[in-house]
């Protein structure tokens, strides 16, 4: 197509936008906050899959010692541990270890921590890796029967309850969007109509000068596309930044939070919402054009 | 040229607005289509530019059958035909130049052919001058011949005049018709409704009167009454 035609259509785009200037902001509107709960439901589900991936890979069983165990004690349970066969490896990690390492966690903030050193509020604990995850659960359970074990964690129910979440967010972020989808289609099908109908006397002289179906309608697809880009745009715009400031804001003071930063994953997934912006414009032209626009 | 076997026009509402039409126009002539309102003429217009489709009969134009045509062939149909209407139908926000050079736009003609075409068909319409002017600010008269200049530019076979004096003052609407016969003498054929009896009479061109959607006269050199 040749240049001249195009900046035609552009032209007619955008003064039809201007003079429906209301309902192309309504529209542009319902497409941004679609596309907006959209993009913050796809984020959530990714980083809840990420921590549930790395928490999984990292499954290992706590098993929190009584206070005043002695090291003989210590030491006894330790072989205990592992003779047993699903036992791949143990550690003995005092409280004065895990202490220092909940500072590392803290990074920035660990003056939050200063003067734990005198009352060491945490226990010592055995860090247990089974062979496989499957292990996990029974050997919790077999752990709890030892009297010098207080209390026993692993990870397993907080990655069922991240993954459960993900789904969640997944299932009402998609039903919301779809929702305010359609509602976005059909707002832009009313705005095209509008526009349709502001324009009919120029659409009559089109036909009987010839002009091909599609060179009557391009102006009006056109419309509806620049129409979903620019709510599209602002949803890209409104999320990334948004998510980034996030991340700088969570590293700072919640430096153990692992979130999505690999701009491998995000850049895709706001090139999906700036297309989904144009599909979006282009259905809600199609709908009016097939009902209003006859050629 | 034309030619319209047993066509017949019913309107989804019942109306008859055409029975039974059979008329053959050939290549050059100047005919004018009279009657009294409602007698059919602008259905046979749009019947010819396939605004409308016939319920019955057939509809042949240089050559081809117009109802059998496919819907996308439609739009180069048109082209080969040059519209003019009695409220003249120019674009308000263009001015003279563009709404001549919309025409050769709408079909895809390139900036050169516009920049050449344009001005040679106002100056043959005589607003050369105008060129620049929005229509609002042109007489009637002036903007039916931009009108005229649009439907000519594409160099159609058929022009087809819809009351194009309806709105005219009598001395401009017969520098009208001097350039209507100055386009027929250069080959286009010409149809032309009018209630415009003196012109009609004046112009001694074939003349097919309509009465209830049936062709009741049909004469060379005729006139707009007939004369028994």
């Amino acid at each position: 197509m040749r240049l001249k035609t195009i900046t035609y259509y552009l032209r007619e785009a955008v003064q039809s936008i201007i003079r429906n200037s209301w309902l192309s902001v309504t529209s542009v509107g319902v497409v941004a906050v679609s596309l907006l709960i959209l993009g913050c439901s796809l984020l959530l589900v990714l980083n809840a899959n990420n921590i549930a991936a790395n928490l999984e890979s990292s499954v290992e069983i706590s098993a929190f010692l009584n206070e005043g165990a002695s090291v003989n004690d210590v030491n006894n349970l330790k072989l205990k541990l592992e003779s047993l066969s699903e036992v791949a490896e143990v550690k003995y990690v005092p409280k004065e270890q895990a202490l220092e390492e909940m500072k590392d966690n803290f990074g920035d903030k660990k003056d939050i921590l200063a003067g734990l050193e005198e009352k060491n509020p945490l226990p010592d604990t055995f860090r247990i890796r089974t062979y496989n995850v499957e292990q996990v659960a029974s050997l919790a359970q077999h752990l709890e029967t030892y009297s010098l074990v207080e209390q026993v964690r692993y990870g397993q129910g907080v990655v069922e309850k991240l993954l459960t979440l993900s789904r969640w967010v997944r299932t009402a972020g998609l039903l919301t969007m779809i929702l305010l989808g359609i509602a976005a289609v059909f707002l832009i099908a009313t705005t095209i109509r509008l526009s349709v109908f502001s324009r009919r006397k120029e659409i009559g002289i089109m036909k009987f000068l010839g002009a091909t179906n599609w060179f009557v309608r391009l102006p009006f697809l056109l419309e509806g596309m620049v129409l979903g880009f620019s709510g599209s745009a602002l949803a890209v715009l409104v999320v990334y930044f948004g998510y980034l400031s996030l991340i700088g804001n969570i590293q700072i003071s919640l430096p153990f939070m692992q979130l999505v930063t690999d701009r491998k994953l995000i850049i895709p997934l706001m090139e999906g919402i700036l297309a989904l912006g144009l599909a979006i414009g282009a259905a809600g032209s199609m709908i009016s054009m097939r009902r209003f626009l006859k050629v | 040229m034309i030619q319209l076997q047993n066509v017949t026009k019913i309107y989804a509402n019942d109306v008859r607005a055409l029975s039974d039409v059979t008329l053959r126009i050939r290549k050059g002539e100047f005919v004018f289509l009279v009657g009294p309102s409602g007698a059919g003429k602008s259905t046979l217009t749009k019947l010819l530019y396939r605004e409308e489709l016939p319920s019955r009969g057939h509809i042949i134009f240089n050559g081809k059958s117009i109802v059998r045509m496919r819907p996308r062939e439609v739009p180069y149909l048109r082209r080969k035909i040059g519209m003019i209407f009695q409220d003249f139908r120019l674009l308000p926000q263009k001015t003279v130049f563009e709404n001549v050079a919309f025409a050769l736009e709408v079909v895809g003609a390139s900036n050169r052919e516009i920049r050449k075409a344009v001005p040679a068909v106002l100056g043959m319409v005589g607003l050369t001058e105008k060129s620049s002017v929005f229509p609002d600010h042109l007489s009637g008269g002036e903007q039916q011949r931009v009108s005229v200049a649009r439907a000519i530019v594409n160099n159609p076979l058929l022009i087809i005049a819809d009351e194009p004096t309806g709105n005219l003052d009598p001395e401009t609407a017969w520098e009208l018709m001097k350039l209507l016969l100055d386009i027929n003498r250069r080959g286009t054929t010409i149809i032309m409704a009018s209630h415009a009896w003196d012109i009609v009479d004046a112009m001694k061109r074939r003349v097919v009167e309509l009465s209830g959607g049936k062709v009741v006269r049909d004469e060379e050199e005729g006139s707009y009454r007939y004369e028994a």
